[in-house]
C-alpha cells in the first residue's frame, strides 16, 4: 500500500540545515496497523507529514497504492489527500462551529457528494463510532474521547486507503485512550490500513508492528503480538 | 454551479455570523461610504437640475448684440461716435449669416436700460419699454401668468397692445385686479394689456419690470423710424456662438465704418458662455463627487479586506484542517472572496437604501420648483449611476477580497496543524 525508498528531508534553520530524515525505507501492506515510535526530534512527525502529503520530501520515492507521489500541485495534493488519506490529529481539529455530523460530512463535501447522500453517509460513520445521538452537537459539547471519535468518523467518511493518526491519544486520559485504540483496532480488523504515530509504549503495543525512528533513520522494525485494547475498557 | 451551492453559502454566512458585532462594525464603513457616494451624486444631480431649470427659458445658444460708442478714430470719424443700428441690418445679417436661426430686433424707449414712466389710474411705474417681434420668445422664453404674448397680427396691424411684467403689474394694479384688457399710458399713448409674464427665475435679460409692445407699434407711436436697439439672436445648435458673434461684428463694423480693432463700438453678450461654464461646473462637480465617493468606498472595502485578513489569521488552523481534508486552494479562495462580496454588497445596499430614502425626503420637501436659497432640484441618482456605483463596489470587493483570499491559500496545511 505504502512504499518509501531512501527518503530524505532537511529543514533550513537560518544558516544551518537540519537533516531530519536521513534515508527512510519502508513498506506498509494493506490491512496493517503500524505504530511509528520515536522521541521528539526523531523525525516521526516529519515522516507522517510527508506520508500525508502535507509536506514534500527532498529526495526519495513515495508510492501510495501504486500512485507515485511527487511534485504535486496544491490542487492535486488536496485531491489525493481527500481520496487516499484520512487524518486523525492529536488535538482533534474539529471545526468548532459545525456540528458533529457536519464535521464528518466535510471530506465528502470536498468530494462533491450530494448533500443528502453526504448526510446519510456521515450519519452511518457516526453510528459506527457510537455517536449517532450526538450528531447535532457542537464539538464544544463533546468530551475529549467523543471528539476524537468524531474525528475518526470524519477520517473514515471519505473511505480513504490509509488512515494517518498523529498522536491520536496524546490529549486523552488512559481510559479514553484505550477506548479510542479499541475503535482503531476494530477499524483495522475490517481491513483498513492504519499508521499511528505515538511515543507511548502501551499504545504502540496495541498495533501489529512497531517502527522505531531515531535521529532520522529507522533503527528497529518489528512485528509484535497485538495487545487488544478491549480488555482495558 | 457553485453560485447555487447551498453549502458554500452556509459556510459563508456561518463565518460571518460567528462574530456578528465585528461584521456589523466592518460593514459600517461601506454603509457610510455608500451613503456619501449616493448623497454626493444626488446633490450634484440636484444642482445640475437646478441650473437646467433656471436656464430653461433661455436658448442656450443665444447671443445679444447692441451698439455703443466707438473707441478708435477711423476713416475720418472721430472716436466716441455713437453707432446706431437700423432695421435693415437685421435683414442683411440674417441673409449673410445662415448659421443664425432666429434674429429678433428690439428697440428700447429712452437710453439703454432706460426707465420710462408708465401711467395707469394715477399709479405709475418706472419700467423698461421694449418694441419687440414675437420671435423674441424663441430666444428668451416668457412664462406667461395670464393672457398671451405678442403675435404677428399685432405686428402687422401695429396694434396698441402690450405685455407687462409681474412687477409692473403690481405697481400699476391693485392686488387681484384683472389687468387684461385694461389700458396703460406710455408717453401719452394708450396700450391695452394682453398678457402678464413672470420672470423665469433665470438669467434676467429683460428685467421684471418691463413693458413689451409690438415693434411696428413702437415705430409709429414713438417715431423711432427704422432705428434698432439690439438684436437677440439664436444660433443653430451645431454652430459655436463665438464664431457667429465675430461674423456679425465684422459685418456691422464694415457697414458702419468702425475700426476693425475697435472692441467697444459693438457690445455683445454670449449666453452660451455662461451655459458652458455652468455645464463644465456641474460636470466637474459630478466628477469630483464620484471621485470622492469612489475613494471613500475603496476605504470602506479595504476595511473589510482588513477584517477578513484578521479572520483568515484566526482561522489558520481551520483552513489547514480543511486543506488536509481535501479543500483545494480554489475552494478556499472562493469562500473568502465570497465573504468579501457578501459583506460589501449587503452593506452597500443598506447604505444605498438609507441615502435614497434621505434624498427622497429632501425631494418631497423641495417639490418640483426651485426654492429660494436652495441650490437643488430633484436631487436623485439615475439608474446608470446606481448600476455603475454598485458594479464598482462589487468589483472592488472582489479585487480587494483577493488579498485575504490569497493569504488563506498560502496557509499550508502542515503549518496550520502544528501543535503549539
Amino acid at each position: 500500500m505504502i512504499e518509501i525508498k531512501d527518503l530524505h528531508k532537511s529543514y533550513k534553520m537560518g544558516n544551518n540545515s537540519l537533516h531530519v530524515l536521513k534515508g527512510i525505507n519502508f513498506k506498509v501492506n494493506e490491512g496493517e496497523l503500524v505504530a511509528i515510535m520515536g522521541s521528539s526530534g526523531s523525525g516521526k512527525s516529519t515522516l507522517l507529514n510527508i506520508l500525508g502529503m502535507l509536506d514534500g520530501a527532498d529526495s526519495g520515492e513515495y508510492t501510495l497504492d501504486g500512485v507515485p507521489i511527487k511534485n504535486l500541485s496544491e490542487t492535486k495534493a488536496a485531491e489525493y489527500r481527500n481520496k487516499f488519506l484520512g487524518f486523525i490529529f492529536q488535538s482533534f481539529n474539529l471545526i468548532n462551529y459545525k456540528s458533529a455530523l457536519e464535521n464528518v460530512a466535510l471530506p465528502l463535501y470536498y468530494q462533491k457528494v450530494p448533500r443528502k447522500e453526504r448526510q446519510e453517509k456521515a450519519m452511518q460513520y457516526l453510528e459506527r463510532v457510537g455517536l449517532k445521538p450526538w450528531a447535532d452537537h457542537l464539538p464544544s459539547e463533546l468530551s475529549g474521547g467523543q471528539k476524537q471519535r468524531v474525528a475518526i468518523a470524519r477520517a473514515m467518511a471519505a473511505e480513504p486507503k490509509v488512515l494517518l493518526a498523529d498522536e491520536p491519544t496524546g490529549a486523552l486520559d488512559s481510559t479514553t485512550s484505550y477506548e479510542v485504540m479499541d475503535l482503531i483496532q476494530k477499524i483495522n480488523d475490517e481491513g483498513n490500513t492504519i499508521l499511528v504515530v505515538t511515543h507511548e509504549e502501551d499504545i504502540a503495543h496495541m498495533c501489529k508492528r512497531i517502527v522505531h525512528l531515531k535521529d532520522g533513520i529507522i533503527v528497529e522494525d518489528k512485528k509484535i503480538e497485538q495487545v487488544r485494547a478491549e480488555q482495558y475498557v | 454551479m457553485w453560485l447555487f451551492d447551498r453549502d458554500l453559502w452556509s459556510e459563508v454566512f456561518n463565518t460571518l455570523g460567528k462574530n456578528i458585532f465585528r461584521t456589523v462594525l466592518t460593514m459600517l464603513g461601506v454603509v457610510i461610504a455608500m451613503i456619501i457616494l449616493i448623497l454626493l451624486l444626488g446633490s450634484s444631480n440636484g444642482m445640475s437640475n437646478m441650473f437646467q431649470n433656471v436656464f430653461a427659458g433661455t436658448a442656450s445658444n443665444s447671443l445679444f448684440v447692441w451698439s455703443q460708442n466707438t473707441s478708435e478714430p477711423y476713416k475720418g470719424f472721430e472716436r466716441g461716435r455713437r453707432i446706431q443700428f437700423h432695421l435693415a441690418d437685421a435683414d442683411i445679417i440674417k441673409e449673410q449669416i445662415p448659421e443664425i436661426e432666429v434674429l429678433a430686433p428690439r428697440i428700447e424707449l429712452g437710453s439703454h436700460r432706460g426707465i420710462t414712466t408708465v401711467y395707469r389710474n394715477g399709479r405709475t411705474s418706472g419700467s423698461s419699454v421694449y418694441g419687440d417681434y414675437p420671435v423674441i420668445d424663441e430666444v428668451t422664453k416668457k412664462k406667461l401668468v395670464e393672457g398671451r404674448f405678442l403675435n404677428n397680427t399685432d405686428i402687422e396691424a401695429s396694434k396698441k397692445v402690450c405685455v407687462i411684467g409681474e412687477e409692473t403689474y403690481e405697481l400699476l394694479f391693485e392686488k387681484g385686479e384683472d389687468a387684461i384688457g385694461s389700458d396703460v399710458r406710455i408717453n401719452g399713448v394708450f396700450f391695452t394689456v394682453v398678457g402678464i409674464y413672470k420672470p423665469n427665475d433665470n438669467i434676467d435679460i429683460d428685467g421684471q419690470n418691463a413693458v413689451f409692445i409690438p415693434f411696428t407699434t413702437f415705430q409709429k407711436a414713438f417715431g423711432s423710424g427704422d432705428r434698432l436697439g439690439w438684436m437677440a439672436i439664436a444660433v443653430r445648435e451645431d454652430v459655436k456662438v463665438p464664431v457667429v458673434e465675430q461674423k456679425i461684428k465684422k459685418l456691422l463694423k464694415t457697414k458702419y465704418d468702425i475700426h476693425p480693432d475697435d472692441d467697444r463700438a459693438i457690445g455683445s453678450f454670449d449666453m452660451s458662455e455662461i451655459f458652458n461654464n455652468v455645464t463644465t461646473f456641474t460636470t466637474v462637480l459630478k466628477g469630483v463627487s464620484f471621485f470622492i465617493g469612489f475613494f471613500t468606498l475603496m476605504a470602506g472595502v479595504i476595511a473589510i479586506s482588513n477584517i477578513l485578513l484578521i479572520t483568515v489569521k484566526e482561522r489558520t488552523k481551520e483552513i489547514g484542517v480543511r486543506r488536509a481534508l481535501g479543500a483545494t486552494p480554489k475552494i478556499v479562495r472562493r469562500q473568502i472572496i465570497l465573504e468579501s462580496i457578501v459583506i460589501t454588497v449587503f452593506a452597500g445596499l443598506i447604505g444605498f437604501t438609507i441615502a435614497i430614502g434621505f434624498l427622497a425626503i429632501i425631494n418631497g420637501m423641495l417639490g418640483d420648483e426651485v426654492q429660494d436659497g436652495v441650490p437643488l432640484l430633484n436631487p436623485m441618482v439615475s439608474i446608470p449611476q446606481f448600476v455603475i456605483s454598485f458594479g464598482l463596489m462589487v468589483g472592488l470587493s472582489v479585487l480587494i477580497g483577493m488579498i485575504p483570499a490569497n493569504r488563506a491559500v498560502r496557509v499550508r496545511p502542515i503549518e496550520a496543524l502544528r501543535e503549539e
